[in-house]
C-alpha cells in the first residue's frame, strides 16, 4: 500500500512541476467550450431575405412592413424579377426570397387569389425549412386580420415548449460539449502521460517492480481524476455564467455523474496507450477512428432518433452519448437519478470494463 | 583558394547555452586523405561532423570544406560532400535499387548515370541478387556497407562517416574499411568518426577529441613515438585520464 | 523539379508499401462516408409522441391517425392520464405530446373551432420547432380535410363555389436546391471534405516527424535539395491522394446517396487542388514544428477539431456568433465546405465561388511559405 502512495505521490509531482500542461489541462476544456458555445448554434435569427415586386402596392407593402417587423429578417435584396434570384442565392447572398405576382392588390379587390411564393435555400434542409416556416408565419399573420370565412374549420393547437422555452441553442448545445470536450481531454490526458513513460522507460521499471497492474492505473487515474474534476467544475461555471444554461436539478448529482464520466474518459486514454505502443498505424486508427464518430455518435449536435437504428445501437457504446444524456436531463429537466440510475448504470458499467481492459493489457505487456 | 586542402578548420567552436561542445578545433585534411577523428561518447565528434555538414551552424571560428565556407555557403558545400550518419538512414520500406535511384536523383544524376553506377556498386558489394529486396530485409552488415555506397554515388569530394562501424562484426568492419580505402585511392577525402581505437592504425592522421577539444593530432606513428605509448589505445586512456592531460605535440 | 519527382516517387512507394495505411487512407474513408452520412441528420422523424386523448371520438381519434400516418410521429402511448405523460416526458420516452381536451369533438361542430395542446420537450431547440411546424401543419391539414368533407356534405357532394368576398392570398412554399429536405445531398459533400482533410494533414503531420525518428531526415540535410523542393516533394503525393479520395468519396456520393452534381466537377476539383495545397501544408508545417509523432498527432488532432466544428460543416455558419463568424474566415475547411456545397448543389459558378476561392488561394499561399520556412535543414 506504501508503494501505492509513493506512486501516488510521484504522479501528483509529475503534474504540478509540469505548471504549463497542468494548465493546458484545466483551461482548455474551458476554452473550448467558449469558442464552440459560440460556434454550434442552429438558430435562425439573421436570415437574409431577397424580395421581389415587380409593381408595389399598398398590400405587397404591408406585408413587407410585417416581413421587417418580425425581426428575424434581413432585407438584402429589391429586384424586380424573379430570374434575379438565382445569382443571389448561388453566391450565398440570399437564404430565403419573398416573390409577390404583379398587381397583387388591384387582383385582391377584384376577388381573386394573388399569388405570393415563398423560395427557401434548403441546401441545409433545417434551416430552409425554418426560414420557410418563419416567413409562412409572417404571411399567415397578415391574413388572419382579415375576418374569417364562413363555415371554416379550424382546430387551434396551443404550443407549449417545455424544458427550453426560449428554445436557445446553448442550452441545447453547452450541456453535450461539456461531454464531448471532457472526453477528448480526459482520455489523452493518461494516454500522453503513459506514453511519455513508455518513451523514456520508466514505464518498464514500473512494471518490474513490486507494484501490481491495478497499484499503476490507480496511480495513474487517481491525481488526473482530481485534475479531471476541476475542469468540469470550471465548465459547469462557465455554463452558468456565460452561457446562462439553467441548472434545474441537483449540482451534487452533476458532479457526482461527472467523476463517472471522467473516471470512463480516464480509463478510456489508458486502454488506447497501454494497447498502442507509439505506431504511426495505431494512433492514425485511434484518431481518425474516434474524432468523427465521437462529434457524430454522441447525440452532442445530431439527435439520435432522426439516426437509423444500427446507428443508433453503435452510439451505446460511445460514453460521451451516455454523459450528453445526463447532463442535459440534469441541466435542463431538472430530474433527479429516479429517473438516470439507467445511464448512470451504464457509465459506471463502461468504466469497470475499461479499467479491468487496461490492467489486463498490462498484464500482458508483463507476460512478454 | 585553400590549395589542396579539403577540410580547413580554424578555432571552431559551438556552445550550447552554457555547455561548450566544440571549443575551437583547429586542424585541416588534405585531399585523398582518411582521417580520423577519435574520441569518446559525448567529446563533440558529432557535433564537430554536423557544423561541417551544414547541419549545424558554429558559434564561432570558420571552417571550409571542398573550398566552400560551411556557414556561409552550406548548401554550396552540401554538394562536393556526402555524409553516412550514425543511425542507419537508408529507406527501410524501400528497396535497395530504389534507395539508390533515389538519392542519384536527388544529386541531379541523370538517368543512364544512375543505372551503370548503381550496377557498378552492386556488383562491388556483391549485392546484385538483392537489388530488389527491401533494405530492411537485408542483413546489418550489408546495410552499412551499402549506406556508405549510397553516400559516395555521386562522387563527392569529401566524405563524412560519423560512427559507420558500430555494432557491425569485426569481419564486415574489415570489409568496410577496404572500401574506404577504395575510395580515398579514387581521391575522395575521407573523415571518419570512431571510438574503435584499432581502427584508428588504419587512417592516414588521426585526431583525438577529449571534452570538446582536440587532445593529439598526427599519424597514429608520431602520435605512438611522441607519447611513448605502445598502441594507441593506451594514448586514449592516457589524454581521458584528468591529469595526464593534453601537452602533446599539436600538429 | 527533378529532385522533386524522385523524392516525391519515395513518398508514394513509403504509402503503397504499408499495407496498413493503405487501408486506412482508401478504404476507411469510404466506410465512414457511407456509416456517418446517416448520422448527420438534423430531420425530425419519428418523434416519439404520447397521445393524451381525453375525447374519445371518432374525430379525436382521425386527428391521431393522421399524426401517425404522416411518418413524422411515432405514437407508442397512449393514456388519459397527463400524469403519466409528464412522466415520459421526464424519463425521455416522448418528445411530445399531444392533449386532446374532453369536448373536442363537440366544440368543433358548434362553434367550428376547438383546441389542442402540444407539449415539446425543447431541449433540443430548432428540432422542437421543427416538431411543433409538422404538428401545426397536420393539425391544419385534418381541419381542412374535416371542412370540406362537411362542405361536401351539406352540398350534396357538388362542387363547392369558392368561398366569396375574402381576400385570398394564394401562399406558396419551395424550398431550392434540395426540395426532399434530403440531410445526405447536404451531409455527404460536408463530409467528405472533413475525411479528406482529416487523413491529408494527418499524414503530412507525421510524415516529417516520423523522418526525424528514423534518422533519415538528417540524410537528405546534407544534400543540396532546397527546402522548397523538399516541401514539394513531400506535398505532392498526399495532394495526389487527397484528390483521388475526393474522387472516390464523390462517386460514392452519386452512386449510393444519390447526391446531385449540378455544377462543373472541373471547378469543383480545381477548388479542391487549390484547397489541398492549404491544408496539407498546415500538416507539413505542424510536421517541422514537432519533434516526435506522437506531438504531431496531438496538435493535428487539436487544429482539426477546431477547423471542423467551426467550418459550417455540421451547423450553419450563419447560426455561429458574429465574432465566431469572423474568426472563421481564417479556416480553410470553412470555405471549401462552402464551395463544395454551393458547386454540387446549387450549380454555383466561377463568379459565384470567386471570393472564398480567393481566400483559399491566399490562404494556400501563405501556408506553404510558412512550411517552407519552418522546415529548417539545420538540426536545432
Amino acid at each position: 500500500m506504501s508503494a501505492l502512495l509513493g506512486l501516488l505521490r510521484k504522479e501528483v509531482y509529475h503534474i504540478l512541476r509540469d505548471r504549463r500542461t497542468l494548465v493546458v489541462i484545466v483551461a482548455l476544456p474551458v476554452l473550448q467550450v467558449i469558442i464552440f458555445g459560440y460556434a454550434i448554434r442552429t438558430d435562425v435569427d439573421h436570415v437574409r431575405l431577397a424580395i421581389v415586386d415587380p409593381a408595389p402596392d399598398t398590400v405587397t407593402l404591408g406585408i413587407r412592413a410585417r416581413f421587417a417587423a418580425a425581426g428575424v429578417f434581413e432585407d438584402v435584396a429589391l429586384v424586380p424579377r424573379i430570374e434575379q434570384l438565382e445569382d443571389l442565392f448561388r453566391r450565398g447572398a440570399a437564404q430565403g426570397a419573398v416573390v409577390f405576382e404583379a398587381g397583387f392588390a388591384e387582383r385582391l379587390a377584384r376577388g381573386l387569389p394573388a399569388g405570393l411564393l415563398i423560395i427557401a435555400d434548403a441546401t441545409e434542409p433545417n434551416t430552409g425549412s425554418i426560414v420557410a416556416s418563419y416567413a409562412t408565419a409572417v404571411v399567415q399573420g397578415y391574413q388572419q386580420e382579415a375576418p374569417p370565412s364562413n363555415g371554416a374549420i379550424h382546430i387551434v393547437p396551443s404550443v407549449r415548449m417545455r424544458f427550453n422555452p426560449t428554445r436557445e441553442s446553448s442550452n441545447l448545445f453547452v450541456p453535450g460539449l461539456m461531454a464531448f470536450v471532457l472526453t477528448i481531454i480526459s482520455s489523452l490526458m493518461t494516454a500522453i502521460s503513459l506514453t511519455r513513460e513508455k518513451e523514456t522507460g520508466t514505464l518498464e521499471a514500473l512494471l518490474v517492480s513490486p507494484l501490481r497492474p491495478w497499484q499503476i492505473i490507480v496511480g495513474k487515474v487517481a491525481p488526473y481524476l482530481v485534475v479531471g474534476f476541476a475542469s468540469v467544475v470550471g465548465v459547469i461555471l462557465e455554463a452558468r455564467l456565460v452561457f446562462h444554461v439553467p441548472l434545474r436539478g441537483s449540482l451534487v448529482l452533476l458532479l457526482a455523474e461527472g467523476i463517472v464520466f471522467i473516471l470512463v474518459s480516464l480509463s478510456l486514454g489508458i486502454l488506447i496507450s497501454a494497447r498502442t505502443s507509439s505506431q504511426r498505424v495505431a494512433m492514425m486508427g485511434a484518431l481518425i477512428g474516434t474524432m468523427l464518430p465521437t462529434m457524430l455518435l454522441s447525440g452532442f449536435i445530431f439527435p439520435l432518433e432522426s439516426m437509423p437504428w444500427p446507428l443508433r445501437a453503435i452510439s451505446v457504446i460511445v460514453p460521451a452519448r451516455w454523459f450528453v444524456l445526463v447532463a442535459r436531463s440534469i441541466m435542463l429537466k431538472g430530474v433527479g437519478l429516479s429517473y438516470l440510475w439507467q445511464p448512470t448504470l451504464v457509465l459506471l458499467v463502461m468504466a469497470l470494463v475499461l479499467l479491468t481492459a487496461s490492467t489486463r493489457a498490462f498484464h500482458e505487456r508483463l507476460d512478454q | 583558394m585553400s590549395g589542396d586542402l579539403a577540410i580547413d578548420v580554424q578555432d571552431l567552436t559551438r556552445r550550447f547555452g552554457a555547455f561548450t561542445a566544440v571549443g575551437g578545433i583547429t586542424f585541416n585534411v588534405r585531399a585523398g586523405e582518411v582521417f580520423g577523428f577519435l574520441g569518446a561518447n559525448g567529446a563533440g565528434k558529432t557535433t564537430a561532423i554536423r557544423m561541417l555538414t551544414g547541419l549545424l551552424v558554429p558559434s564561432s571560428g570558420r571552417a571550409t570544406v571542398a573550398g566552400h565556407d560551411v556557414a556561409r555557403d552550406a548548401e554550396r558545400v552540401k554538394r562536393d560532400i556526402g555524409y553516412m550518419s550514425q543511425k542507419f538512414s537508408l529507406y527501410e520500406d524501400l528497396t535497395v535499387r530504389e534507395n539508390i535511384t533515389l538519392y542519384g536523383g536527388i544529386y541531379d544524376l541523370r538517368d543512364r548515370e544512375i543505372r551503370d553506377r548503381s550496377a557498378r556498386m552492386l556488383a562491388n558489394l556483391q549485392l546484385e541478387h538483392a537489388a530488389d529486396q527491401l533494405v530492411r530485409a537485408i542483413p546489418l552488415g550489408w546495410r552499412q556497407k551499402l549506406a556508405f555506397s549510397v553516400a559516395l554515388l555521386h562522387q563527392p569530394r569529401v566524405v563524412f562517416l560519423d560512427e559507420p562501424t558500430s555494432g557491425v562484426d569485426p569481419i564486415t568492419r574489415r570489409q568496410f574499411w577496404e572500401l574506404i580505402y577504395d575510395a580515398a585511392a579514387g581521391g575522395t577525402t575521407v573523415l571518419v568518426t570512431t571510438h574503435y581505437m584499432d581502427e584508428a592504425e588504419y587512417c592516414d592522421r588521426i585526431s583525438i577529441m577529449v571534452d570538446g577539444r582536440i587532445g593529439a593530432m598526427g599519424t597514429p606513428a608520431e602520435l605512438k613515438r611522441d607519447f611513448k605509448v605502445s598502441s594507441i589505445d593506451d594514448l586514449f586512456v592516457q589524454l581521458a585520464r584528468p591529469t595526464g592531460s593534453a601537452q602533446g605535440p599539436a600538429a | 523539379m527533378r529532385r522533386i519527382l524522385f523524392l516525391a516517387r519515395a513518398e508514394v512507394l513509403h504509402v503503397v508499401r504499408d499495407r496498413a495505411t493503405l487501408a486506412q487512407v482508401l478504404i476507411v474513408p469510404v466506410l465512414q462516408l457511407l456509416v456517418l452520412s446517416n448520422a448527420a441528420t438534423f430531420l425530425v422523424t419519428n418523434t416519439p409522441t404520447y397521445v393524451v386523448d381525453f375525447d374519445r371520438t371518432s374525430v379525436s381519434r382521425g386527428l391521431v391517425t393522421r399524426f401517425r400516418a404522416s411518418g413524422h410521429f411515432l405514437v407508442d402511448e397512449q393514456s388519459a392520464s397527463p400524469e403519466l405523460a409528464n412522466e415520459a416526458l421526464l424519463r425521455g420516452d416522448a418528445t411530445m405530446v399531444l392533449t386532446i381536451p374532453h369536448d373536442f369533438e363537440a366544440t368543433l361542430v358548434r362553434t367550428g373551432s376547438a383546441p389542442i395542446q402540444l407539449t415539446v420537450n425543447a431541449e433540443k431547440g430548432s428540432a422542437a420547432g421543427i416538431v411543433q411546424s409538422y404538428a401545426t401543419s397536420i393539425a391544419a391539414a385534418y381541419a381542412s380535410e374535416l371542412e370540406s368533407s362537411v362542405r361536401g356534405a351539406s352540398l350534396g357532394g357538388s362542387d363547392a363555389p369558392p368561398v366569396r368576398g375574402v381576400p385570398k392570398i394564394d401562399l406558396r412554399v419551395r424550398s431550392w436546391y434540395n426540395p426532399a429536405l434530403n440531410y445526405k445531398y447536404y451531409m455527404v459533400p460536408g463530409i467528405l471534405v472533413a475525411l479528406v482533410t482529416l487523413i491529408g494533414t494527418l499524414l503530412t503531420a507525421q510524415n516529417i516527424a516520423r523522418e526525424k525518428e528514423l534518422g533519415t531526415l538528417e540524410q537528405l540535410n546534407v544534400t543540396p535539395m532546397t527546402r522548397g523542393q523538399f516541401i514539394a516533394a513531400k506535398l505532392l503525393p498526399f495532394w495526389a491522394l487527397g484528390m483521388l479520395n475526393l474522387a472516390i468519396g464523390l462517386l460514392v456520393g452519386a452512386l449510393v446517396f444519390g447526391v446531385p452534381m449540378r455544377g462543373s466537377l472541373l471547378l469543383l476539383f480545381g477548388a479542391a487542388a487549390v484547397y489541398l495545397v492549404a491544408a496539407l501544408a498546415i500538416g507539413l508545417w505542424i510536421s517541422s514544428v514537432v519533434d516526435t509523432q506522437q506531438q504531431a498527432m496531438f496538435v493535428t488532432f487539436f487544429v482539426m477539431n477546431v477547423y471542423l466544428l467551426m467550418s459550417g460543416l455540421f451547423t450553419p455558419i450563419d447560426s455561429m456568433a458574429p465574432w465566431v463568424r469572423t474568426v472563421s474566415q481564417l479556416n480553410p475547411v470553412r470555405h471549401f465546405v462552402t464551395i463544395s456545397r454551393a458547386i454540387l448543389m446549387k450549380g454555383a459558378g466561377p463568379a459565384d465561388i470567386a471570393q472564398p476561392f480567393l481566400i483559399l488561394t491566399i490562404f494556400g499561399a501563405v501556408t506553404l511559405a510558412l512550411a517552407i520556412r519552418q522546415y529548417s535543414k539545420r538540426v536545432a
